[in-house]
């Protein structure tokens, strides 16, 4: 993008750097807008005010005190699978990143099969979670791995049903190929800004974003957390930097969660009118503003909602969500067929 | 069967189911079913109450309260103190609507000394006794929501139950522990300016009900969470000795304030009993709401005609109560508080029982969970609403 | 006005109320004044006090611990007999123990202890919690005039 012909390791070196600090950076973001300030404010307090300027350095300093914090295994875990299963539930996170396109050229691996490979790579995650569950020798752990691992399986069919009639109004798999279907195209001919699919695909956004809340266990279906319940569920045991790893994993995949649907529905990096190596350089910040937005929306949910029961989020999936997903699935096509 | 009372079909269903479950568990898989402690320390649980359960799954096959973890031997305490200092142990019986709990020791030892607060102060009295109400029951309609997973609205009951609290702390010196009552009357009158500002706190308290209907009560998921869950009958709950909100909410319709001849001014003041038919957690939590809007309206009325005069009767200075014996209760807001005290001429009494709400609130507990999952064990305990201090003592 | 779903209406009560200022302050910068009958910490008027232990007896946790002696003081009129009076010694209240009823203060005959509504005493230690009688006496300066009464209300001749 910059003229340079660079090695393969080269490459890989700084898309490596890349995604390791996109992920912290990602998860810092929206810790701090959303769950510190936006939550505050909408609760009628400040929140943290003292770490920094309106204590926006508050989560570093949070994080420095995990890194102090004693690396406690409860007796009776099982300590291999204990100590891995917040890296498995990280690097799921850090791999949903490879496959979203920041700009034109600013992509890490533009798959052909990016929505498909991001979506696997997302349900990694509850492998992990399972891991933690199951390895923490905790009733509450157990109880709280075994309702994600139901609700996880129950809600990637809709997502990727959602998906997927993106994918036949787009005619492609590639999410830079997406991207682009939605700059090019045009609205019933009209083309001034593109064809953003959360309009045409409205019914797709919203089972999307619903599926999404609940893949990222946030509010009204965080029954595997539900800290009321199950106190906190499959992180109970979990101390210091393990418990941080879930942490980070949890707004790391909101943040990328977020990047997807902006990427799928709301353009991802294109504005009207911005086009060529100007998007390359604006393209990340497009992207973020959308993926804020998304995030917002997400988090707004999260902090006024009251949570389902599991077996509640099980017929909302299966009776209401997955037949209207395939029901949009069918109409996208007939209407593919018939422009 | 723990019952033979007629149940509800929800309730024989849900009966049905954890015997089944039960028998499932021990004969086809020959497995034990897993049992959870829910507490001694759990959030659901609001201190340190213990809940046993034995889960197929997340069904409930069985469950009992074990409580007593606070227990802070109050009857036998009282017995070594002194009528005034009796008076500021009991508000911290129930630690959210202290003064609530004053008012029934007090009113059983003015009974047995012959004494009659005078007016002025009876009816401060009871615009007290409708605050510490609103305090406790706006702090049920937020912890509601946490308890099923709403993390705003126990925020508002917050902000806005302080402003109660400030006004009780600009009249009494205490925002939790009031102690203003005495035996014969008041500690102190009102401070210049209190009842004015006094009704602008009770539209904020109003508008903080709007709020909560429209952020939960109106909210479909809260509906699906709370209707049809933990259904007590009429004649369920009246066995078990329920009272207050529980038991108005099923349908029953008492309330002390109404049918006692109670010293106090709620005889001047005209209020609605609300009750429910449904006698599901929704139920409760509705009419709880109903009697926070309700108590505000008590106290709208009750501030425009407080009389005038002393605060005090004549009383000697240091308070012997003659030989005898009294029972009195009132309807506080976790439901009938009762002292029967006891006085052989002492300083003190020298037995008193205390007849607390939630005690007998939560001795439903092994009926109602059973059959039903884990997160409506949360639902139900957080409905019944208990205060520990009100159940250990 | 149609019913809007009642999920839709608590995101606007979330939203109306983020776009609201905040109500709590930032504790140590910014302090609400607490109510001038606040019951914060008791000061005590050395001179006022007789040494009657009323106070210590009365008190529900025991937490008040006096001292003293009784010492001769010169007669009042010329030529009188020299009078007894009781020297305060010790007056201690261990805060830790104190359950801030009141009882003390209401007690007291000859008005030597008041309630003050300072709050900001907290220690490290817990035995730094015991103020003996030249600490109560500090607080004397901060204790405020008692507030005037709602109308209605009969005052008394006295205090």
């Amino acid at each position: 993008m910059l003229g340079l012909e660079l090695a393969y390791w080269q490459q890989a070196l700084i898309k490596v750097g890349a995604v390791m600090t996109v992920i912290p950076l990602g998860a810092l973001i929206l810790g701090y807008v959303f769950l510190l300030k936006m939550m505050s404010h909408m609760q009628s307090r400040l929140g943290p005010m003292e770490a920094g300027p309106h204590g926006t350095l508050q989560l570093l300093a949070d994080a420095g005190k995990f890194l102090q914090k004693e690396d406690i295994f409860p007796a009776r875990s099982d300590r291999t699978v204990f100590a891995l299963a917040p890296v498995v539930v990280m690097v799921s996170t850090f791999l949903l990143y490879l496959v979203i396109p920041a700009g034109p050229r600013l992509i890490v691996e533009d798959l052909d099969t990016g929505v498909f490979f991001a979506l696997a790579v997302g349900s990694l995650s509850v492998i992990g979670v399972l891991m933690a569950g199951w390895a923490s020798a905790s009733k509450y752990s157990l109880l709280g791995a075994l309702r994600a691992a139901g609700q996880l399986i129950a809600y990637e069919l809709p997502l990727v049903l959602a998906v997927v009639g993106v994918v036949v109004q787009a005619g492609t798999l590639s999410l830079q190929g997406i991207v682009h279907a939605q700059a090019d195209g045009e609205m019933f001919g009209f083309g001034g800004i593109g064809n953003p699919y959360v309009i045409t695909q409205f019914v797709g956004f919203l089972l999307f974003m619903v599926a999404s809340q609940a893949e990222l266990t946030q509010t009204p279906f965080d029954m595997p957390v539900a800290e009321s319940e199950l106190v906190a569920g499959y992180m109970t045991e979990y101390t210091g930097f393990r418990f941080l790893f879930f942490f980070m994993a949890e707004f790391g995949s909101a943040f990328a969660l977020s990047a997807i649907a902006a990427t799928l529905f709301l353009g991802g990096w294109y504005l009207p009118g911005v086009n060529g190596d100007l998007a390359d350089y604006l393209g990340p910040l497009v992207l973020g503003g959308k993926i804020m937005f998304v995030a917002f929306l997400i988090f707004w949910f999260r902090f006024t909602y009251p949570r389902f029961r599991e077996d509640q989020l099980q017929t909302f999936a299966w009776k209401y969500l997955i037949p209207l997903s395939l029901m949009n699935i069918v109409a996208t096509g007939i209407l593919k067929v018939v422009f | 069967m723990t019952t033979t009372a007629p149940a509800s079909e929800w309730q024989q269903a849900a009966y049905i189911a954890g015997q089944a479950a039960d028998g499932r568990v021990n004969i086809e898989i020959e497995t034990e079913g897993m049992s959870l402690n829910i507490g001694p320390q759990h959030p659901a649980t609001h201190g340190t109450l213990r809940i046993v359960v034995r889960l197929d799954g997340e069904q409930v096959v069985w469950a009992e309260p074990v409580c007593g973890y606070m227990h802070r031997g109050y009857e036998k305490l009282l017995e070594v103190r002194t009528y005034p200092q009796v008076n500021t142990l009991v508000n911290r019986i129930d630690w959210m609507s202290s003064f609530a709990n004053e008012v029934p020791f007090i009113l059983a030892a003015e009974q047995l000394m012959g004494v009659e607060a005078p007016e002025r102060a009876q009816w401060i009295r009871t615009i007290f006794f409708e605050m510490s109400r609103i305090a406790n029951l706006t702090l049920f309609l937020g912890d509601m929501g946490v308890q099923l997973g709403a993390l705003t609205p126990v925020f508002y009951a917050f902000r806005d139950r302080e402003h109660v609290l400030n006004l009780i702390e600009s009249a009494t010196g205490g925002r939790f522990h009031p102690n203003y009552d005495r035996v014969g009357g008041l500690k102190e009158d009102l401070p210049k300016g209190w009842v004015d500002e006094c009704k602008g706190v009770m539209r904020r308290v109003r508008d903080f009900c709007d709020q909560m209907e429209d952020l939960l009560v109106g909210n479909e998921i809260f509906q699906t969470r709370t209707r049809g869950i933990g259904v007590i009958t009429p004649a369920v709950a009246l066995s078990y000795g329920l009272s207050g909100a529980n038991l108005r909410a099923s349908g029953v319709d008492w309330d002390l304030r109404r049918d006692e001849d109670s010293p106090l001014a709620w005889k001047h003041t005209e209020f609605k009993v609300w009750t429910h038919p449904d006698g599901d957690s929704f139920a409760r939590y509705w009419v709880r709401l109903q009697e926070v809007r309700e108590s505000a309206s008590i106290i709208d009325q009750l501030l425009d005609g407080i009389p005038a005069g002393p605060i005090m009767a004549k009383v000697p200075r240091i308070i012997k109560v003659p030989a005898g014996e009294a029972w009195c209760h009132t309807e506080n807001p976790l439901g009938e508080m009762g002292y029967y005290v006891i006085s052989q001429g002492g300083l003190g009494p020298f037995r008193c029982k205390v007849r607390t709400a939630s005690f007998n609130n939560i001795s439903i507990l092994p009926w109602l969970l059973r059959g039903v999952y884990v997160p409506d064990v949360i639902t139900i305990l957080a409905s019944l609403y208990f205060i520990l201090g009100d159940i250990d003592r | 006005m149609a019913e809007l779903p009642g999920v839709l209406k608590g995101l606007g009560v979330t939203f109306r109320t983020m776009l609201k200022p905040a109500v709590t302050v930032q504790y140590p910068h910014v302090k609400e004044a607490p109510p001038t009958r606040a019951r914060g910490v008791i000061a005590l008027k050395e001179e006022n006090c007789t040494v009657c232990m009323l106070c210590a007896r009365e008190c529900p946790t025991w937490c008040i611990y006096i001292e003293g002696h009784n010492d001769k003081a010169p007669p009042r009129r010329e030529g009188g007999k020299p009078r007894t009076v009781n020297i305060l010694d010790r007056f201690d209240i261990d805060y830790a123990l104190c359950m801030y009823c009141g009882i003390c203060v209401e007690v007291c005959p000859f008005d030597a202890l008041f309630w003050s509504p300072e709050f900001e005493y907290s220690e490290v230690r817990m035995s730094d919690l015991l103020h003996d009688k030249v600490r109560l006496g500090e607080w004397m300066e901060t204790v405020p005039e008692p507030p005037a009464l709602e109308v209605g209300a009969v005052t008394k001749g006295k205090k």
